[in-house]
């Protein structure tokens, strides 16, 4: 297959481009491909991520849009049509503005709307601790359904030292 | 060492081919996403805050806790460098292409390592990119180091991070741990006996991406693949490290596995397409960049079967890295039209391998 930017040299980068649902596949060579710059190393593991985005929450994904009522985000201004065009979100604040349709699509993306993964030391705030509460809540309810109960009455204290201590360093 | 002689240095240090499993993964990578605080992303940033992050990332990294995790590390500006410079850095693994698409060049900067392990992209899609890239298949040990950055910085700079959603990316697909973990294999046994095709279809059914790493699908260019996770929110990054660790467990197994059938079944007819690779690569006076990559494949196989004993795993990983565009436009001095990159390129592929044994 002969590159189809030059028409020269054999086709050696091929890939598709998901632009508004639409599918369209590139095949190049690699200098035009390198010129093009979709690079043969990556650091996204999928080229055009972005473009694969913006057709996941496209039209077929049936939310009700109104034109002329456009959401917008009040921290930085993006709207949500071009959050469909770039696949990019603006601000941190974004997330919390659009969390109506977003939800459903990082459920998509992610099968979860849950982070479990690490909490920052300094700026996590009482994240931390909120984990530490929710999972010794849990071990408690394992530990009176399974009669464990002098276990029980550690994590119960526990829990409650825990508590207290939020308290105070809450804001 | 300097950032920019550095650079010029083909050898970093995940080209070593003296680590784990060397036979199938070349090298591991972890990539942590990490936005500031209160900044817009990248993308909606002006000129002045983006200068900003810029500044806070530069006295981050000078902090005696970010030096006593990674060691020294050096800041340069995207607009610094030349753009052949830029690309080797890319053929490098250290920038992705997408921090060099851009117009706003005195905004986006990199932080590199003396040894080019730990690397910071600034201002791309995030505003920070930690990586860590190790040789061989070593994804804990890259998870630490990049933990440990991470650590170091955040004693200075306010993550953008949401207790239900973690890390907030300027990518959805990114959110959460704002991790992506991954590998590059070498897989000539199982592209020769067509396992590969099983094997493509069967990652993206276990959350993972699999892609060729010069072209895509079965026809990757040199047999290289790189194999990373697609899910980065609702699952811990240990979880994330150890899924891409027990697949890539089982990918080095089956490639090994068909190695092995190939040497024992088809012996005659591998080791000519082996020999015949070393020979052309010895000898060729004209040499494209995808022949190359795939006579380096044929010879690295021979290497890892044992048979061929001449060329080093770290040497033919160098040469990935030295006969690709940017080097050979590196070493000309100016920009090559084609034709002439593949003279050079036999030239110094020839030089390269001229002492060696047979
Ligand atoms: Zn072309
Ligand atoms: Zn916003």
């Amino acid at each position: 297959m002969l590159c189809e930017k030059c028409q020269e040299r054999n086709a050696t980068v091929h890939y598709t481009e998901i632009v508004n649902g639409q599918k369209r596949e590139m095949h190049l060579c690699e200098e035009c491909a390198r010129e093009e710059q979709v690079g043969s190393f990556s650091f996204s593991p999928q080229l055009n991520l972005h473009h694969f985005l913006a057709g996941l929450m496209g039209p077929e994904t049936g939310r009700t849009f109104i034109p002329g009522n456009q959401l917008q985000c009040r921290a930085c201004g993006l709207t949500e049509r071009e959050f469909r065009r770039t696949g990019l979100l603006g601000c941190a604040e974004c997330y919390e503005q659009f969390s109506s349709w977003l939800k459903p699509l990082l459920r998509r993306i992610h099968g979860t709307v849950r982070h479990t993964g690490k909490i920052p030391e300094r700026t996590g705030g009482q994240s931390k601790q909120r984990r530490e509460l929710q999972r010794l809540k849990q071990e408690l309810q394992a530990a009176v359904s399974q009669e464990r109960f002098e276990e029980a009455a550690k994590l119960r204290d526990r829990i409650r030292e825990l508590e207290k201590q939020m308290e105070q360093g809450g804001e | 060492m300097g950032l920019r002689e550095n650079i010029t240095n083909p050898f970093s240090k995940w080209m070593d081919g003296n680590a784990p499993e060397a036979d199938v993964v070349i090298s591991s990578r972890v990539r942590l996403a990490r936005n500031l605080a209160s900044f817009p992303f990248p993308h909606q940033l002006s000129k002045e805050k983006a200068n900003e992050i810029i500044h806070a990332l530069q006295l981050a990294i000078n902090n005696k806790k970010t030096r006593a995790a990674v060691g020294p590390m050096e800041l340069a500006r995207l607009a610094e460098l030349t753009p052949v410079e830029r690309q080797i850095l890319v053929e490098k693994h250290l920038i992705s292409p997408d921090l060099l698409k851009t117009r706003e060049e005195e905004t986006r900067a990199l932080v590199v390592s003396g040894d080019e392990i730990v690397s910071i992209m600034v201002n791309e899609e995030d505003h920070l990119r930690l990586q860590c890239l190790l040789p061989g298949l070593q994804l804990e040990e890259a998870a630490r180091i990049c933990a440990l950055l991470d650590d170091a910085l955040e004693q200075t700079l306010d993550y953008a991070f949401s207790e239900k959603l973690g890390y907030l990316t300027a990518c959805p697909t990114n959110v959460g741990t704002g991790m992506r973990v991954s590998v590059m294999v070498h897989l000539p046994g199982l592209v020769i006996n067509g396992g590969i095709k099983e094997l493509l279809a069967f990652i993206p059914k276990v959350g993972l991406t699999v892609r060729g790493l010069y072209g895509e699908g079965t026809e990757a260019a040199g047999n290289l693949f790189q194999i990373s996770n697609q899910v980065t929110l609702g699952r811990s990054e240990e979880e994330i490290v150890s899924g891409l660790g027990t697949v890539t467990e089982q990918v080095i197994a089956r490639e090994r596995q068909a190695r092995q059938q190939l040497y024992r079944y088809r012996r005659d007819a591998l080791e000519d397409r082996v020999w015949r690779a070393y020979g052309t690569l010895r000898y060729a006076r004209l040499l494209t960049g995808d022949e190359t990559m795939k006579l380096l494949s044929d010879v690295r196989l021979g290497v890892n079967l044992g048979f061929l004993k001449g060329p080093t795993p770290r040497l033919l990983n160098e040469l990935i890295v030295l006969t690709r565009p940017a080097y050979i436009t590196k070493m000309a001095g100016k920009d090559v039209p084609p034709a002439y990159r593949d003279s050079l390129r036999a030239k110094l592929v020839r030089e390269k391998l001229k002492d060696l044994p047979e």
